[in-house]
């Protein structure tokens, strides 16, 4: 990406309005910056609006958007929440020196399909609080973006109880996931999320309808929720991996994930 | 653009463009030890001290580091050594290319990390690529260096 101008601003109305220029466009930690074929005249960087702390209140974790993902996963209370999913799917993110740049408002805002933040976020029932719009669902905003050019100010998260399982798989541990899976069972309630299809994140509803309408588990009801995952979720080919192969991963990681939220005990 | 930096204790001013990345502007001014391998965040030979905190300067903008402390494998000397006399009575290692950002991060691991295990230590350094050593007996020499005093 070429950056013709670069500013910081101290204040959030100036940034929304030079973010209101043609062609301008948000730095957050600027991590991903290299893979993306744009030139923006007005680079705005979001590191001088103070959004870099993460509150915890009895309800909710309020992440702050220039948050970077290494201060989420050695957080004492998020990094450990529902079984450290989040901290499990940051651990497998390239390697510290990039954790400590790359930031969860980045990851969200850029609806980026290698994430493998985006899945857990997605399975925990992650809200995303904008400067001018307020709060969205991150579902309703993976599936399509804002039509106005706005702020992303913070991630929020409700405190849930429950269990929650996140698997990814890659060529490399340095590589951007081939297909990765989070699911959370709250009470008996369960979410079940898939990324990197290779396209950004998305809920398996019908999964989740089937999954929840039934009382008790078994595991044909398990394999057959699997199944439905696969016919249900939309799956494309890259480098990392073909459609086919995505299809038959994502039928095996959605039935053990499944499987373990499903028969060990809740928190 | 007008871009300070304090670099291995030193405030140095330096002019650079705004989509400039902190190993290029390190580089142009002489601080050599910052190697430039994937350009793309994977191998970690870039690796330097932010705020005492390891990032890979490949993918970091210099405007960025406006009033940072960034600190190169020339600042940690004595440590450095230690690390390097424990690499080679490990035999860990051969080329060298990969030990400045691999010693940076060691170093930031050892202040951050209380007792790690050896999974620790792996997760912590998936990001510092060696194609030389195959990592087992680098992965002593750290071990070793994380229990010196």
């Amino acid at each position: 990406m070429k950056i013709k101008t670069y500013t910081m601003p101290t204040d959030l109305e100036e940034a929304y309005q030079l973010l209101q220029e043609k062609d301008a466009g948000i730095i957050a930690g600027g991590a991903w910056l290299k893979l993306l074929p744009k030139t923006l005249t007005q680079g705005i960087d979001l590191s001088g609006l103070k959004l870099d702390t993460i509150n915890e209140t009895e309800e909710n974790y309020t992440i702050g958007s220039m948050v970077t993902l290494r201060q989420i996963e050695t957080h004492t209370s998020l990094g450990t929440y529902m079984d450290g999913v989040l901290q499990e799917a940051i651990s497998h993110i390239m390697g510290v020196p990039i954790r400590n740049i790359a930031t969860i408002g980045g990851t969200v805002a850029g609806r980026f399909g290698f994430s493998d933040l985006l899945t857990p976020l997605l399975a925990l029932k992650a809200n995303l609080v904008f400067y001018k719009k307020g709060q969205v669902t991150l579902e309703s905003y993976l599936k399509e973006a804002l039509k106005e050019k706005d702020i992303l100010l913070q991630i929020i998260i409700k405190k849930e109880y429950g269990k929650a399982h996140y698997t990814t798989v890659k060529k490399t541990a340095n590589d951007f996931p081939i297909l990765n899976v989070s699911i959370t069972k709250i009470g008996t309630h369960f979410r079940v999320a898939v990324g990197a299809r290779p396209s950004a994140a998305v809920l398996a509803t019908k999964t989740m309808a089937y999954l929840n309408e039934n009382k008790t588990l078994s595991d044909d009801i398990i394999e057959k929720a699997a199944k439905i995952a696969v016919e249900e979720i939309s799956f494309g080919s890259n480098a990392r991996g073909s459609k086919a192969y995505r299809t038959q991963l994502c039928k095996v990681l959605v039935e053990r994930g499944i499987k373990e939220v499903a028969y060990e005990n809740t928190n | 653009m007008k871009t300070q930096i304090k670099i291995n204790g030193k405030i140095r001013t330096f002019e650079v463009e705004p989509d400039e990345y902190l190993v290029d502007t390190l580089r142009k001014h002489h601080y050599y030890s910052v190697k430039k391998g994937c350009d793309t965040s994977s191998c970690g030979v870039c690796t330097v001290l932010l705020d005492g905190k390891p990032i890979a300067s490949c993918s970091y903008l210099s405007v960025k580091a406006n009033g940072h402390a960034v600190t190169t494998v020339e600042a940690i000397e004595e440590e450095a050594t230690i690390l390097a006399k424990l690499f080679g009575k490990e035999g860990a290692d051969q080329c060298g290319f990969c030990n400045p950002g691999l010693a940076l991060t060691v170093y930031a691991m050892k202040k951050e990390l209380n007792n790690p295990t050896d999974e620790d230590i792996r997760t912590y350094l998936v990001g510092n690529l060696c194609r030389c050593s195959g990592y087992v007996s680098q992965h002593r020499a750290i071990k070793a260096y994380m229990e010196v005093i």
